[in-house]
């Protein structure tokens, strides 16, 4: 069991949560990722570690509420804890000195470039941070990233804050200024975002990588779920990645196969609300 | 009772549930042998005095001894026996093969049928889970520790030997539950999950630590084991790996599945309770299977189980040169498996949605001996056709897993990325041993816990001699 040390709502549906995985914590480097089991029958998922202390052995997890296993993690409070979390796996970032280097979250992909940022920055990078969400309440973790880079900016669909548009847009805006040329770009977000940002940057030549976030089972290498297609040859994400060169991703059939549950996921959905609703209905009772 | 009257007893046959009925559930297929039955198969043992069974036998087991046993009624005695030499009797009594391991030795195959071995191991192995729990005074402590890489049949077995000999043991496992191709893999009906955890329970007793969530290579360095961790020896069985694939157009649509996920979702995560557990997989009314292994029938029954009808295997060699079990071809072909045989898919057909809607083969026939000595499958030129299918699922294979070795430069590997071992089965690192899968590429359960016990050895006296 690994109990949970602070959990909060960083925004509608999207949690922070500070877990006790001390062996994580030592080995942990930006890029890595976590699996996790929430329940006895629960599925494994994996999750990007956010941040880290290996002094007092926590790891955090950015987490969103987008079906029944996230639903249950999200449920957790401090003094519970998570049945199982393995890792760190998967390879860490690239690190060094790139010059300046632009790290583009979209909602939760926030949480990933989180621990890049404070890496590349000891690298002596100047680091721009590009963070998007819907609307204000859903642009995460942007004072902490302001501590840590040279330069935060929060965007908005609606406007409601920072710059109106997509974060493809601000990133445009960073390329076409001269002052500040941008020589590396790293994102992580949904997969429409990523493929916009790797079609912008490919056409400006851009060193970019992209997060990637395929359904996984072990987590391990053992069972091949999470495989992509990288410049036309399959590589397994969970061993070979998951941050991958983002010109070479074939991010159709990434979206794609992240379909591939959708029914069972809205099933499992349904049952764990009913379920929900239930017990709610005894605690009036 | 005379060898002449021995030889007139006929092998028993093993009780099994009706093959309809067993193709709709994930009971167990096999029932064991009754104790008439067990005893009536115990008094054909001829009680050789080179007992070329035991040779057979990648643990040693006793089989004379223990088969005399039960046939003496003496069921205690006949389950030390087994113990003593077996830590997880219940598993090989179900999944050894032992029609290429100890029962071929057997001297009444020249004439007959050869002793059921394996039956009567399971049977007493089952008694002793319900019936018996085997004195264990632990030896002294050594003062040792070791630590063993995988809780899968050799790391287990490992653990067990080094126990048995005073030594303190931590298993450190990837998954979150230990027992590895015994869980993940091997379908419930051929080995409920239960037993798997009574045997694990069994070694927890000896005093054996089990850690899971624990990723060698990755949450810890082999050189973090034996410095940091402080222990005096590391046993590696982390098992086979990455699965491989064929290669072919269309690998990448919804519903193509590599064995080793499809097995893990619904063995190890239980999607076949889907949705009380909730792992989901993808059923569908018609699935096809590449392969011609343990692992590709273990697959291609496990998705008749889910529904599929048909569900085809598909093999591109004969039955002659199919490396599975014959009695998992036998039993799968009762289930209503539908075998084609001497075909090779070349393409996975899709809908416009991106899922798979068939699988486009071609015939093949057998030409000369390559370098298996098996005849090497030749292409029949414009034999192309298509089988439909919503679900496909590859089981030719796996190579190894780099996350352990890939973090352990000092290891020396052959060219497929397998561990080198010397003929105490230690690595190139001094202290660090290695068995199983990691060292074999694909093998079976028997010959990983055979290398489990014989590492144990060499740990011992490597650590003795220190």
């Amino acid at each position: 069991m690994f109990p949970i040390l602070e959990a909060k709502w960083l925004a509608p549906k999207v949690r922070w949560i500070t877990v006790a995985a001390p062996r994580v914590a030592t080995k942990h480097l930006p890029g890595h990722f976590v699996i996790v089991r929430v329940s006895e029958h629960g599925e494994r998922i994996p999750l990007t570690i956010a941040d880290s202390d290996s002094a007092s052995g926590t790891i955090t997890l950015v987490v969103q509420v987008l079906g029944a296993t996230t639903q249950q993690l999200c449920a957790l409070k401090e003094g519970q804890a998570i049945l199982d979390v393995v890792g760190p796996l998967g390879k860490a970032t690239e690190m060094k000195n790139f010059g300046h280097v632009v790290l583009v979250g979209g909602g939760v992909g926030t949480a990933v470039i989180h621990p890049q940022a404070k890496a590349l920055k000891n690298c002596g990078n100047y680091v721009s941070a590009v963070i998007g969400g819907r609307s204000q309440s859903y642009v995460i973790l942007e004072s902490e990233l302001r501590s840590i880079c040279d330069a935060v900016y929060p965007c908005t669909d609606d406007g409601s804050y920072g710059y109106h548009g997509f974060v493809t847009g601000k990133l445009g805006e960073l390329i076409a200024d001269q002052q500040q040329p941008v020589h590396a770009v790293i994102t992580a977000g949904p997969v429409p975002m990523m493929r916009a940002i790797a079609n912008l940057t490919r056409e400006h030549h851009l060193h970019t990588i992209a997060s990637l976030n395929p359904i996984m089972v072990d987590g391990t290498g053992m069972c091949g779920g999470c495989r992509v297609t990288i410049a036309g040859q399959t590589q397994f994400a969970c061993v070979d990645g998951p941050e991958f060169d983002a010109h070479q991703v074939d991010f159709t059939e990434l979206a794609d196969r992240l379909s591939a549950y959708r029914p069972q996921e809205q099933l499992s959905w349904q049952q764990l609300q009913n379920l929900n609703h239930e017990c709610r209905l005894n605690q009036l009772k | 009772m005379k060898p002449a009257e021995r030889m007139k007893i006929l092998r028993q046959h093993m009780p099994e549930q009706d093959a309809e009925q067993r193709s709709h559930n994930f009971e167990e297929v096999n029932y064991g042998l009754a104790g008439t039955a067990a005893s009536m198969e115990a008094q054909r043992c001829l009680r050789c005095k080179q007992a070329k069974c035991i040779e057979g036998c990648p643990v040693g087991v006793d089989i004379p001894g223990f088969v005399e046993a039960l046939a003496e009624d003496d069921l205690k005695k006949a389950a030390d026996i087994l113990l003593d030499a077996n830590v997880l009797p219940a598993v090989t009594g179900r999944v050894c093969p032992q029609e290429t391991q100890c029962e071929v030795q057997c001297i009444r195959g020249g004439k007959s049928e050869p002793l059921a071995i394996g039956y009567l191991e399971r049977f007493v192995a089952d008694w002793a889970r319900e019936n018996y729990q085997q004195k264990f005074t632990p030896p002294p402590p050594s003062g040792k520790r070791i630590a063993v890489v995988g809780a899968g049949p050799a790391g287990l077995t490992c653990a067990g030997e080094l126990a048995k000999r005073g030594h303190a043991v931590t298993i450190y496992e990837a998954l979150h539950r230990p027992g590895g191709v015994l869980l993940y893999g091997i379908p419930e009906f051929r080995l409920p999950k239960a037993i798997v955890d009574q045997e694990v329970n069994n070694l927890r007793k000896m005093g054996v630590q089990i850690i899971c969530n624990v990723v060698i290579g990755a949450t810890y360095t082999i050189s973090d084991l034996l410095t940091a961790e402080g222990f005096q020896a590391v046993f590696i069985a982390n098992g086979a790996g990455l699965p491989v694939f064929q290669g072919i157009p269309g690998e990448q649509l919804k519903g193509v599945y590599s064995a080793n996920e499809y097995l893990t979702r619904v063995n190890l995560m239980g999607a076949f309770r889907f949705p009380d557990c909730d792992t989901p997989v993808i059923k569908s009314t018609q699935v096809a299977v590449v392969g011609g292994g343990n692992v590709a029938m273990d697959s291609v029954r496990t998705a008749r189980r889910l529904g599929a009808d048909p569900a085809t295997l598909i093999y591109r060699r004969s039955r002659q040169e199919m490396p599975a079990r014959v009695e998992e071809v036998k039993h799968a072909e009762e289930e209503g498996i539908v075998l084609e045989l001497l075909c090779n898919p070349i393409e996975i057909l899709g809908t416009t949605d991106g899922w798979v809607r068939g699988v486009r083969c071609q015939r093949m026939a057998l030409g000369e001996p390559d370098a298996s000595g098996r005849r090497r499958p030749e292409p029949i030129p414009g034999s192309e056709f298509e089988i439909p299918c919503q679900v496909f699922i590859e089981a030719i294979g796996t190579r190894a897993n780099p996350l352990l070795t890939q973090s352990t430069p000092e290891l020396n590997l052959n060219k497929w990325g397998n561990i080198v071992i010397d003929e105490n089965n230690m690595t190139s690192m001094p202290g660090v041993f290695a068995g199983g899968d990691i060292v074999r590429g694909a093998a079976t359960v028997i010959l990983a816990m055979g290398d489990g016990k014989n590492s144990a050895l060499s740990i011992h006296q490597f650590l003795s001699n220190k």
